[in-house]
């Protein structure tokens, strides 16, 4: 059995203390731990995007970082992205632009172009197929996601957490 | 409320052509959607597979003890485990293997409480290999001293087809222009989002319950039982959401019995999920071939004669690839009209990967080579692409040499729609103009077109689908349908058709459709057939339903059920607009009354298609359609990069259902037909797939999608629902040649064996410099007759 150790860290606003092997990966500790399996494997090398969540208000592929890493540190999933009440901005643009198909590149593209969007207020499209480089879709041939980042940059609607 | 006098008039109204939302987008951007990759049930274990990971052997010992001495290790299995369990299209596979055959061979497998137990199990199975002479092209595999994959398959030979019309020599005699060329389109695979997966779990009546990613769920149980030993009645098949399928879930794969195997063998539930390394090795390819291609015209540009050799890589083991054939003989035989028509293809078992089905099934292939070879009759005969193609332009009512019925034709329509919108034929001419022009980036456009099945395909006996439609009390209205949702946008086509029917809110329709034990059957989700096959079926069963709801309310309102509609939640008068009586107030009156009735309609719904049959001479579609993409394209010489600049995409859709459903499903398309035009390329050497990563198999990126100019034709199909013909396999299809076509326009290059990376066209370009020849120049002197070069 590998060695374990304690952290500490923000998950979604809450605090989450627990114990996790050093050789765990934050996208192990999220879905496996934690039973948050909003945030998708699809390659485990950082290579497609799906895993990308927020630390410290920046996105990173989940796959690549030691859980341990976490450690006081501040961590958005796609879970909480929305509130009770309704879906994130950004979210919610990709329903109404058909952004969304097999859905599975989804959670990761949302929280890329969140990213882009919360950091970029004059964002472009050419600068959002940059941003997205990073995210593979199988389904959607990225025009959809695209529309549906146009429809919310620049506005200024978004609701950080982080 | 009460019959609503002073309720306001509902005007009539259409949702058809729309923009509707997919319903299960919300949960599925906010990570709630559970895929099946997400699943976990109580007690339930992790399997996993030991490949060869060599091409082809002799097992000769193999030791699983120390692994199944393991703790948290529950079972182990290995090929003696499996024998005699034959299953696969000519069942010429089992889940675990006695004998190497390709590299993803599966030679043992274990379930373990944990995937790190069941991983280090695999780590202590000791296997002897002795390695065996390989076969790597269907033309190696062909050779008569050529090592035997399988002793029951002599000569390596797997299926074979064959199609001739006319008289071969007598169109040749009379053709005054050939072309002649052999195209060598490569291995590709799907790269579902979604690895692959399957949890397999059995109840002590023996009853098998399989979660899968299926996309065939009625005939999956009819495959996979062999390959279990059991009967199809006695599987049950859950279709969990999953990641993208593409045509990869049309057949049975070995990890779905391996998952069952070691749930019986158990008791307990086992799930087996692949990594992505596993999914680039062990999933189907998209058919690698060699094709040889003639097509032959006249001097004033008609067609007179089209002839194809075509040699498949099988791989190892016989899937849906290897009838691939049956769909590339449409396109041979009918792309365009072509009098005479000789077709044959022969596949060949080798020790690569095994090919399966993929979006575009066979045409993306046969495409890449009939619409590259318009492009070089059309420069031969001296014409605008454009204009040769409308020359030889089917219109509607023809029948191609195979009977495909092509009802309503609006493939003219869609080249002049096409061309008109990026003004191709003024483009092309300047380009040209400037090939030989110095300037290391040089512009080209290029046109293509095909033809596919547009409304199912009848390769088995019945190309149908069974509807129930059921409301409750509340007027909410349930649509149970064999209809697999992929991603593809089913939900909403068939939430449209009942709210357009039935009047009721969009968010008022459920659809259940993910087992087998509940939904009725259909074939599943291939062939571009959803939206026209369940579409109907949905209509229909709508229809039923909305007859019962007017003439139960022709007896409690007293108003003939014929001047009656459904609109807005309520029953309304047609002609007016006045509602009558609220749509769920009705129901329940109908439904507690003296001689009550619920609403619950049946359909099972049989397009009017004929059966594929052995001579492939039948009018196996309920419908055929066209599609024609125009590429402009930048060339970097000097790298040989090309830079899809625009697409213009004309394509005959029937009727427009749910237009942002539509426009996705053409972007997506495009999106993996770009890949396999520019950069996707299983690297198999010699057996063994060097590129298993998303690093080293490019998928086209969100930078490399160009901007899209999307034109619907609506033909209005006869038997379509509200006219709509089958769309998603057409964009996969055209955008390769239309690239193609344009590399021409911009370099004077061909690539024939694509994908057309910077290496090949680089390579290609700098051969045209250094040993100048236009197709012209390689016309022979005395006959016209073009050889080009390989």
């Amino acid at each position: 059995m590998s060695v374990e150790t304690e952290i500490r860290f923000k998950l979604n606003g809450r605090e989450v203390s627990l114990r996790v092997p050093v050789t765990m990966k934050t996208l192990e500790m999220l879905r496996d731990k934690l039973g948050m399996t909003g945030t998708k494997y699809a390659c485990g090398e950082g290579e497609c995007g799906a895993c990308t969540i927020m630390i410290d208000g920046k996105t990173v592929n989940s796959c690549l970082m030691y859980a341990v890493d976490c450690d006081d540190r501040e961590l958005v999933t796609i879970e909480g992205l929305n509130t009770p009440e309704g879906l994130h901005p950004v979210q919610q643009a990709f329903v109404d632009h058909g952004a969304v198909q097999c859905g599975f590149c989804t959670p990761g593209m949302v929280m890329q172009a969140h990213y882009l969007i919360e950091n970029n207020p004059d964002l472009t499209r050419a600068e959002a197929q940059r941003g997205l480089e990073g995210n593979l879709c199988r389904c959607t041939g990225y025009t959809k996601v695209l529309d549906a980042v146009d429809a919310v940059a620049g506005k200024n609607t978004c609701r950080s957490r982080c | 409320m009460e019959k609503s006098a002073t309720a306001s008039p509902v005007a009539k109204q259409t949702l058809i052509g729309q923009r509707i939302k997919k319903p299960d987008a919300p949960d599925k951007a906010t990570g709630k959607t559970r895929y099946i990759n997400d699943m976990v049930l109580p007690q339930m274990l992790i399997g996993k597979v030991l490949f060869a990971g060599r091409p082809h052997a002799r097992i000769l010992r193999i030791d699983t003890s120390a692994a199944e001495n393991l703790p948290g290790v529950h079972a182990v299995l290995t090929g003696k485990d499996a024998a005699g369990l034959k299953f696969g299209f000519v069942r010429d596979n089992v889940a675990l293997k006695d004998r190497v055959r390709c590299e993803h061979d599966e030679i043992a497998a274990v379930a373990a409480e944990t995937e790190e137990i069941a991983r280090r199990a695999l780590e202590l199975i000791e296997v002897e290999y002795e390695d065996l002479p390989g076969v790597f092209t269907p033309e190696d595999g062909a050779r008569e001293d050529a090592p035997l994959i399988r002793e029951d398959f002599p000569g390596n030979k797997s299926l074979s087809f064959e199609f001739t019309h006319g008289d071969l020599a007598a169109a040749e005699a009379a053709s005054d222009f050939v072309v002649d060329n052999v195209f060598r389109p490569h291995h590709v695979t799907h790269c579902c989002m979604g690895t692959s997966c399957a949890i397999a779990d059995f109840d002590y009546n023996g009853k098998l319950t399989i979660w899968t990613q299926t996309q065939y769920p009625y005939n999956y149980k009819m495959d996979l039982a062999p390959a279990l030993g059991i009967g199809p009645g006695d599987i049950r098949v859950i279709q969990p959401p999953v990641g993208g399928a593409f045509g990869s879930k049309l057949d049975v794969y070995p990890y779905e019995p391996i998952a069952a195997l070691l749930a019986k063998k158990t008791g307990r539930p086992v799930k087996v999920i692949y990594s992505r390394e596993e999914e680039f090795k062990a999933s189907p390819t998209r058919q690698a071939a060699i094709i040889h291609m003639r097509t032959g015209c006249t001097r004033d540009g008609v067609l007179t004669f089209r002839s194809a050799d075509a040699l498949l890589d099988n791989g190892a083991y016989t899937s849906w690839g290897p009838t691939i054939p049956v769909i590339m003989m449409r396109t041979i035989s009918g792309h365009y009209r072509v009098p005479v028509v000789d077709f044959k293809a022969q596949a060949i078992y080798t020790n690569n990967p095994y090919a399966g089905s993929f979006r575009g099934y066979g045409n993306v292939q046969t495409t890449y080579a009939t619409a590259q070879q318009m492009d070089m009759l059309a420069d031969l005969v001296d014409l605008d692409p454009l204009e040769f193609h409308l020359k030889n332009a089917q219109k509607s009512g023809e029948v191609t040499p195979q009977k495909s019925f092509l009802r309503e034709c609006a493939l003219t329509e869609c080249l002049e729609t096409a061309a008109r919108a990026c003004d191709y034929s003024h483009k092309r001419k300047a380009y040209a103009a400037q090939r030989d022009e110095p300037g290391r980036y040089k512009k080209g456009i290029g046109l293509a077109s095909s033809i596919h099945n547009a409304g199912g395909a009848k390769i088995h006996k019945s190309d149908g689908i069974g509807t129930i439609l059921k409301m409750d009390d509340y007027a909410r209205v349930t649509v149970i349908t064999g209809a697999s949702e992929i991603g593809q946008g089913i939900d909403a086509v068939i939430t449209l058709i009942v709210a357009e029917e039935l009047g009721v809110p969009l968010e008022h329709v459920t659809i259940v459709n993910n087992d087998s034990d509940v939904a009725p059957w259909d074939v599943g989700v291939h062939a571009s057939r959803t939206t026209f096959i369940a579409g109907n079926g949905t209509r229909r069963a709508a229809r039923k339903a909305k007859a019962q709801i007017l003439n139960a309310a022709e007896k409690i309102l007293g108003e003939p059920a014929e001047e009656l509609e459904l609109r807005g939640g309520s029953v309304v008068r047609d002609r007016d607009g006045t509602p009558l009586i609220k749509l769920d107030r009705l129901l329940r009156q109908m439904h507690f009354q003296a001689v009550p009735e619920l609403v619950m309609v049946t359909d099972y719904y049989e397009p009017k298609s004929e059966p594929e049959g052995a001579k492939h001479v039948s009018d196996h579609s309920a419908a055929y359609s066209h599609a024609v993409h125009i590429a402009e394209i930048t060339v970097d010489t000097l790298t040989g990069e090309i830079t899809v600049d625009k697409v213009t995409v004309a394509q005959d859709v029937g009727r427009v259902i749910n237009r942002m459903g539509l426009e996705g499903q053409v972007e997506g398309g495009i999106a993996i037909g770009l890949g396999y035009a520019l950069s996707e390329n299983m690297r198999i050497e010699n057996g063994r797939l060097r590129n298993a990563c998303f690093r080293d198999y490019k998928l086209i990126t969100a930078p490399e999608m160009p901007p899209l100019d999307l034109h619907f034709i609506e033909s209005d199909c006869a038997e379509g629902p509200y006219g709509a013909k089958g769309i998603s396999e057409l964009p996969t299809i055209v955008i390769a040649p239309a690239i193609a076509n344009a590399l021409y326009n911009a370099t004077g290059v061909r690539i024939f064996n694509p994908p057309m990376s910077p290496e090949t066209v680089a390579r290609a370009i700098h051969e045209r410099r250094t040993q100048p020849t236009s197709d012209k120049a390689a016309i022979d002197a005395e006959g016209l007759t073009l050889k080009t070069r390989e």
